[in-house]
């Protein structure tokens, strides 16, 4: 979605410039949510206050509503149809696959260090060894962080 | 009334937690509504994040529309959505009116050091989770693994992989099993 966004916000309507823009999706990577929707709030929130970000953000979400209503009640009618079946295996196949590359291309651009590999093994222990919910090794990795590179990150024109 | 507020309490819990974009929602979703709260069947939701990958838009939105949707139809999916995107919305008000300088915070930037390996670690094990419940054969196995090398290796855009396997899926599978007995059995 973020090239798409580049070409209609810099490109065709000028919104912003290329700096800002790649300011926006920094912090729409350190905030929750999809980036997507992150970026399209600040940049409407930029350009006309509060009421741009919600305008901003209902406007990134709707077509997507709407077209999962329609493919779900689809879904929900057909499931048990013998072709339907035999479709959704081969979908399920894929959906690991595509969990698997998501995993794969994040790994690439965020695993950059030793500590990086033992923080992915840490947490993979604390989900499936001790049952640790997601969201508290979210937390722990946080303060882990802060521990390992905080010192490094202080020091000046690093 | 009461079941919209807990679904959508429990989609604003997962979308105040989500760093890293939509991918990194999925396993908080899954623990959530597959785990925890029992809504939904592990199978039906690996259905479920199918469509959403292949619907435009992002993958965590889409996800909690469909759960929404099949829970209490179009108004569990409006308050679904809402509790997803709603903490975002907040946190990224509040740091474009205060805070447009986070990202040169060095305590920031220090914490997603950890936090972005975590996600990735936590995006494996939602693999891990759903391969145990979506491959039950070698044919199964056979499409993920040309899937996963289309997207890696052959740089192919996720949708036409997805689309080629529904359509491997109903060449391999269509006459697998009698009608109404092919769930569980392998």
């Amino acid at each position: 979605m973020i090239p798409l966004m580049e070409k209609e916000i810099i490109q065709a309507n000028k919104w912003l410039s290329m700096k800002e823009f790649v300011d926006i999706i920094a912090i729409a990577e350190v905030t929750p949510g999809p980036i997507a929707v992150n970026s399209a709030t600040y940049v409407g929130y930029k350009m006309a206050g509060v009421w741009g970000a919600a305008f901003a953000t209902v406007g990134v979400v709707l077509p997507s509503f709407v077209i999962v209503i329609s493919l779900a009640s689809l879904f929900l009618k057909y499931k048990d149809a013998p072709a339907v079946k035999a479709i959704s295996k081969g979908l399920r196949a894929a959906v690991t696959a595509m969990i698997a590359s998501a995993a794969f291309s994040m790994a690439k651009a965020s695993i950059i260090d030793v500590q990086g590999i033992v923080i992915v093994g840490l947490v993979l222990f604390g989900i499936f060894k001790m049952k640790i919910h997601p969201i508290i090794c979210i937390f722990l990795a946080a303060v882990l962080g802060i521990t390992l590179w905080g010192g490094m990150m202080l020091v000046p024109g690093l | 009334m009461r079941f919209l507020l807990e679904l959508f309490t429990s989609f604003f819990k997962i979308g105040a937690f989500t760093f890293g974009g939509g991918h990194a929602m999925v396993p908080l979703i899954q623990k959530e509504v597959v785990d925890e709260k029992g809504w939904i069947e592990a199978e039906d939701f690996i259905d479920i994040l199918a469509l959403a990958q292949t619907a435009p838009g992002p993958v965590a939105a889409n996800t909690s529309v469909f759960v929404g949707y099949k829970l209490v139809g179009i108004p569990g999916a409006v308050w679904a959505l809402a509790g997803t995107i709603l903490p975002s919305f907040i946190v990224i008000l509040v740091v474009a009116m205060y805070f447009t300088k986070i990202t040169d915070s060095a305590v920031i930037n220090a914490a997603f050091s950890g936090i972005r390996p975590a996600v990735v670690a936590l995006v494996v094990s939602a693999a891990i989770n759903i391969g145990k419940t979506a491959l039950r054969d070698l044919k199964g196995v056979g499409i993920s693994i040309l899937a996963f090398l289309a997207v890696t290796v052959g740089g192919i855009h996720p949708i036409p992989v997805i689309l080629g396997s529904a359509a491997l899926g109903y060449a391999f599978f269509r006459d697998d099993k009698i009608p109404g007995l092919n769930n569980q059995v392998d």
